[in-house]
C-alpha cells in the first residue's frame, strides 16, 4: 500500500546499530554552523534591501520649482479598491488644478499600487518605506504634507 | 585564628562571587552559543554583543510579579527552590581552583577545602538538590509539574548509579577520593587518557544529572510545558534557573577535576587552566544542547539501566583488571 512511503512501521523505528557517527555528524554540523556568519540583521540599525517594485508608504513627487505634479484628476481616488483616497481638487482662474486636499487611509490601503499605475501625471508613488508605526488611528491618515516625505516615517527603533 | 578566619571569609567571599559571575555568565553563553549555532546573534543589545545581559534578566526577575497558586503546598512550594539553589551554592566548596600560592608571605590554598571524602559529598549534596524539583514539581498542584517532578526523580536515580560508576572508577587509577589529590595524581598524564570509557560515561550521566537537553525529561518543553518550574514566576523560577547552571558549572568544575587534570597544564599550572577548562566544558554542554533532540523518556530508561550501567560495571572490573596485571 502506498501508506507505507510515509507512514513509519514500528520496526523502522528500531536501532539500526549506528550510533557514534551520526552523534559527531551533527556536533560537527552545528560546529560548523556556530563559525558561521549569522544570517540575522540587526533590525532597526541594519535594513533589508528592498526590490525597486516594493510598494510601501505613497509618496507624491514634485516638480522642479516644488510644486505638487498632482492635477487632483481622481482617477487614483476612482480605481483605489479599497477606496481610500480622498481628494478635494481646486481649480484656479488660469486652469491650473491642484489638490486642496490630498488624504490617504494608510491602515485602509492595500498597497496594490493601482494609483501609481492610473495616475497619468505620475504624481503619485509607492515608496520603499515599510515599517511605519504609531499608536493612534488617525496617525495613519496622512494629508499632503506627510505624503510629500514618506522616508521620514522610517523605523528607527524609538 | 583571627587570621585564620579572615583569610577563610575572604576566600569563601571570591569563591562565591566568582562562580556566581561564571553562573550568570554561562546563561550568557548559552543563549550566544545557542544563537549562533542557529544562524542568529543571540542577545546583543544590552551592552557589549549583550554582556549586561544577565545582569538585566537578574533586576527583571527580582521586579516580576510572584504568584502563588492556590492548590499549592505553600511551605513546600517555597522551600523548593532555596533547597534547589542551597545544594547547587554548596557544592562550589568542593571546587578546586588551584593549587597553592603565596600572598604576602602567607601560603594560601585557592580551594575552601580539602575533604578526604570530597567526591561523595558532592554525589550526596547534587542529590538532594534534585528534591528541589522532585518538591516543586509536587508541591505546585499542577498535573505537568507532578509528571516533570516524577520523571525527574526517576532519571535522577537511575543515572545517579552509573555516574558513581564512572567516579569510582577515576578513584581506582587516583588512589583518593578527595578531589587535591586526584587532581595532583594527574600531574604526567591526565585521567582521560587513563580512564577514557569513564568519561564518557561521566560526561552522558552528568548531561542526564544536569538535566539538559537529550535528557531534559524532568522540563520538557513540548510535552509538559515547562515540567516541574510550570507554576513558579519571578525570582523563585530565577532560583531554579541559577540552580541548573550553577550545577552545570560545578560539573563543569567536575570534569575537569577528575578527568582533565584539574589546574595543570602546558607552561605554568595554575587556576587560569582551571578556568579555561570549565569555559570549554560549560562550551561542550551548550554545543550538545543545540545538537540532539530530547529522548523519549522509556529511551531514556532502558539507555540508564540497560546500557550504561554494565558499561560501568564493565568499566570498573576492566580497571581492576589492569591495575592487577600492572601491579599498580
Amino acid at each position: 500500500m502506498a501508506d507505507k512511503d510515509y507512514a513509519m512501521n514500528i520496526s523502522d523505528r528500531r536501532p539500526t546499530g549506528k550510533f557514534i557517527t551520526p552523534i559527531l555528524k551533527g556536533l560537527g554540523y552545528t560546529l560548523k554552523n556556530f563559525f558561521s556568519k549569522p544570517i540575522t540583521i540587526m533590525y532597526p540599525t541594519e535594513r533589508r534591501e528592498v526590490s525597486d517594485r516594493w510598494r510601501g508608504l505613497h509618496r507624491l513627487k514634485v516638480d522642479e520649482q516644488g510644486a505638487l505634479k498632482c492635477v487632483a484628476c481622481g482617477l487614483c481616488a476612482k480605481i483605489c479598491p479599497p477606496q481610500a483616497i480622498t481628494i478635494v481638487p481646486y481649480e484656479e482662474a488660469g486652469g491650473t488644478r491642484y489638490p486642496k486636499e490630498f488624504v490617504i487611509d494608510e491602515l485602509r490601503c492595500i498597497f496594490c499600487g493601482f494609483c501609481q499605475e492610473a495616475c497619468p501625471k505620475d504624481a503619485i508613488e509607492l515608496s520603499k518605506v515599510y515599517d511605519f508605526v504609531d499608536y493612534q488611528r488617525e496617525d495613519f491618515i496622512f494629508d499632503i504634507e506627510k505624503l510629500k516625505n514618506p522616508e521620514k516615517f522610517i523605523f528607527n527603533g524609538k | 585564628m583571627l587570621e585564620f578566619m579572615t583569610i577563610l571569609i575572604i576566600k569563601t567571599l571570591v569563591a562565591f562571587v566568582v562562580s556566581l559571575l561564571i553562573v550568570a555568565y554561562s546563561t550568557w553563553i548559552e543563549r550566544k552559543v545557542l544563537g549562533h549555532v542557529q544562524l542568529r546573534h543571540g542577545p546583543h543589545r544590552v551592552g557589549f554583543h549583550g554582556l549586561l545581559q544577565p545582569i538585566a534578566d537578574g533586576i527583571k526577575g527580582f521586579f516580576k510579579e510572584e504568584l502563588l497558586p492556590d492548590n499549592a503546598d505553600k511551605p513546600l512550594f517555597l522551600l523548593a527552590p532555596i533547597i534547589s539553589i542551597g545544594a547547587a551554592v554548596t557544592l562550589v566548596v568542593i571546587v578546586p581552583f588551584g593549587d597553592k600560592i603565596t600572598i604576602m608571605g602567607r601560603e594560601i590554598n585557592l580551594y575552601l577545602t580539602d575533604l578526604d571524602v570530597g567526591i561523595l559529598l558532592v554525589l550526596a549534596i547534587s542529590t538532594i538538590g534534585s528534591y528541589g524539583g522532585i518538591l516543586g514539581g509536587w508541591s505546585s498542584g499542577n498535573k505537568y509539574g507532578v509528571i516533570g517532578g516524577l520523571r525527574g526523580t526517576a532519571q535522577m536515580i537511575s543515572y545517579e548509579l552509573s555516574l558513581a560508576l564512572a567516579v569510582i572508577a577515576v578513584v581506582m587509577v587516583s588512589g583518593s577520593l578527595s578531589l587535591i589529590d586526584i587532581v595532583n595524581s594527574q600531574t604526567g598524564l591526565w585521567n582521560i587518557v587513563k580512564q577514557p570509557f569513564a568519561f564518557i560515561l561521566f560526561i552522558i550521566c552528568g548531561l542526564a544529572e544536569l538535566n539538559r537537553t537529550p535528557f531534559d525529561m524532568p522540563e520538557a518543553e513540548a510535552e509538559l510545558a515547562c515540567g516541574f518550574n510550570v507554576e513558579y514566576s519571578s525570582m523563585k523560577f530565577a532560583l531554579f534557573f541559577m540552580a541548573e547552571y550553577c550545577h552545570m558549572f560545578v560539573f563543569a568544575a567536575l570534569v575537569t577535576t577528575l578527568f582533565l587534570g584539574g589546574w595543570h597544564g602546558p607552561v605554568v599550572d595554575g587556576p587560569h587552566w582551571f578556568f579555561l577548562k570549565v569555559f570549554i566544558v560549560i562550551f561542550f554542554c551548550v554545543w550538545e544542547r543545540s545538537t540532539f533532540p530530547r529522548l523519549r523518556y522509556d529511551q531514556v530508561m532502558s539507555f540508564g539501566w540497560k546500557i550504561l550501567l554494565p558499561f560501568g560495571l564493565l568499566n570498573i572490573m576492566l580497571t581492576g583488571l589492569w591495575m592487577l596485571v600492572f601491579n599498580l
